[in-house]
């Protein structure tokens, strides 16, 4: 038994969002009477950091203190309409929706404020404390909370605001076959090191190493995390998981997903990001949003290194130690590949 | 069917409640007694998610009947913080990002818990071998282990 090590890289120009009837997401968000706002969105929370990111990016349009921004993603038949949290497209383009909902309702509440100090809207700023004050006057000021409870029961006014952000369908050029499907494009690199045991067929994945531009980051820690995450969800698609994986008697397959193969906590590579940051001009903040390509470039990335460490290319995922095992048999023996471009020492 | 009367003690307080005599400890804490903490996952015993502490072991509540608790104390993730102070491990995860969708959370943290109480400076494999039979889809587990670490490696996990 022998364990060869190898080193494939992959790289991804990821699109954010989809072309199907158009793209459109909505936001709605109203202020209560104690001066909070209420974000509705009907994009999902999974866990990668819909709400957290809808709220920053509340907060900073609307120039209120985080705390005192709610999200409420809790439902889609009364919330405002949304395609879904899926391609990617959560920060973009509910971020997007919104900052114009943000807007609208900042706009509002600038007005409420300058009805009470008996000024001009225009001549109002947000301190991001809770207080509207005139420009070059900060003495001269009132609490957002105090503008929403007059808004609310003086006024008789809504402080609140729409938000939709559509990229609108694309059609194909019939003669060109051109389109323009997509707006914000990320992009990555990763290099993954493997090793293959030529008795086994099984692989170890001893590091990754990856660089991810993403936009702006609106979230530093909560990307970083989705990238680990998803770096595991790679090796996962990549060398486990499969409803059906190949047994000469089904009878001795998996029936759930008890059976169902992932890599476990003693399982996990080091994996080192490092994280760009060049703004979408159309993104919120500049923002794109790190979502599936979290996991993909992994995927290849390891196909490769496998390549490169015995000489087999696997063509079906997910790459289990059977299909290497005949891929090496095949080729009658180990077919080790050159390394390039890496530093001397890095076996 | 007949009922059977059950007592325990869940997270210090003492319960009483009526259960089928095939009814597991998870169903029990959950439907019974208003704990939602322990998940419902796999009903089998392979994801972790229904950790609870049985006077301090671990245990897969979808595995356990709940009349084989009666004089114990159960723990769940339910009764570690303390008023509004977080037990050092759910700080630690706190700090560290270590949950996404956060299903798998309370399991973990039971898993963690049991961990430092026996051994309150492990080594990232202990931490690992604690955690071998929880699932998480989220996070790649590196933000779980070294969360428990860090908790292992503040003080006050010795309470735990
Ligand atoms: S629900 Fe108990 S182990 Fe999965
Ligand atoms: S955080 Fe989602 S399963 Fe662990």
């Amino acid at each position: 038994m022998a364990l060869y090590e190898g080193r494939g890289m992959a790289s991804v120009n990821y699109p954010i969002g989809m072309n199907l009837g158009g793209d459109p997401s909505q936001a709605l968000i109203h202020s209560n009477p104690d001066g909070k706002f209420t974000v509705a969105l009907s994009a999902i929370d999974l866990g990668q950091g819909m709400k957290q990111v809808s709220r920053q990016i509340a907060a900073e349009t609307l120039g209120v203190p985080i705390e005192d921004v709610y999200v409420d993603t809790a439902d889609s038949d009364t919330g405002p309409h949304d395609m879904g949290s899926f391609a990617s497209r959560g920060t973009h383009r509910m971020g997007n929706a919104v900052i114009a909902a943000a807007r609208e309702a900042r706009g509002v509440l600038l007005e409420a404020a300058a009805e009470e100090l008996e000024v001009s809207a225009d001549d109002l700023v947000t301190d991001g404390r809770g207080n509207i004050h005139v420009r070059g006057a900060p003495s001269r000021s009132i609490t957002v909370k105090a503008t929403a409870l007059a808004a609310q029961f003086k006024q008789g006014r809504t402080i609140a605001g729409r938000g939709i952000f559509l990229i609108p369908l694309s059609a194909v050029d019939a003669e060109t076959g051109e389109m323009n499907p997509n707006t914000a494009f990320a992009h990555a690199c990763l290099v993954a090191d493997v090793s293959v045991d030529d008795e086994t067929g099984e692989v170890t994945v001893l590091r990754m190493t990856s660089a991810y531009e993403l936009g702006r980051v609106i979230n530093p820690r909560m990307v970083e995390q989705q990238l680990a995450g998803g770096a595991w969800m790679g090796i996962s698609h990549a060398l486990y998981e499969t409803p059906e994986p190949y047994y000469p008697d089904p009878e001795h397959g998996p029936r759930d997903f008890n059976e169902y193969l992932m890599p476990g906590p003693g399982d996990i590579a080091p994996y080192h990001v490092t994280v760009l940051e060049r703004p979408a001009p159309d993104g919120p903040f500049g923002g794109k949003g790190p979502g599936e390509m979290c996991a993909n470039p992994v995927l290849p990335a390891i196909a490769n290194a496998i390549y490169n460490a015995v000489g087999v290319r696997v063509d079906e995922l997910p790459m289990t130690p059977e299909k290497i095992l005949r891929g090496i048999k095949a080729n009658g023996g180990v077919r080790p590949q050159p390394r390039r471009g890496g530093p001397a020492n890095w076996r | 069917m007949a009922k059977h009367p059950v007592q325990f003690r869940l997270n210090g307080s003492d319960r009483a409640t009526f259960v089928d005599g095939a009814e597991n400890l998870l169903n029990t804490l959950r439907r019974g007694l208003g704990d939602f903490a322990p998940k419902y996952g796999c009903g089998q015993g392979t994801c972790g998610v229904c950790t609870v502490l049985v006077d301090g072991e671990p245990h897969l509540s979808c595995l356990t009947l709940a009349v084989a608790c009666e004089g114990r104390h159960v723990e769940t993730a339910s009764g570690m913080a303390d008023g509004p102070d977080f037990h050092p491990l759910q700080a630690a995860f706190m700090d560290h990002f270590a949950a996404q969708c956060g299903f798998c959370t309370p399991g973990m943290l039971t898993a963690a818990r049991a961990l430092l109480a026996k051994n309150p400076n492990p080594t990232r494999d202990e931490v690992v071998e604690a955690i071998s039979g929880n699932i998480c889809r989220c996070t790649g587990y590196e933000p779980i282990i070294a969360a428990i670490l860090a908790a292992a490696g503040s003080s006050g996990a010795r309470r735990a």
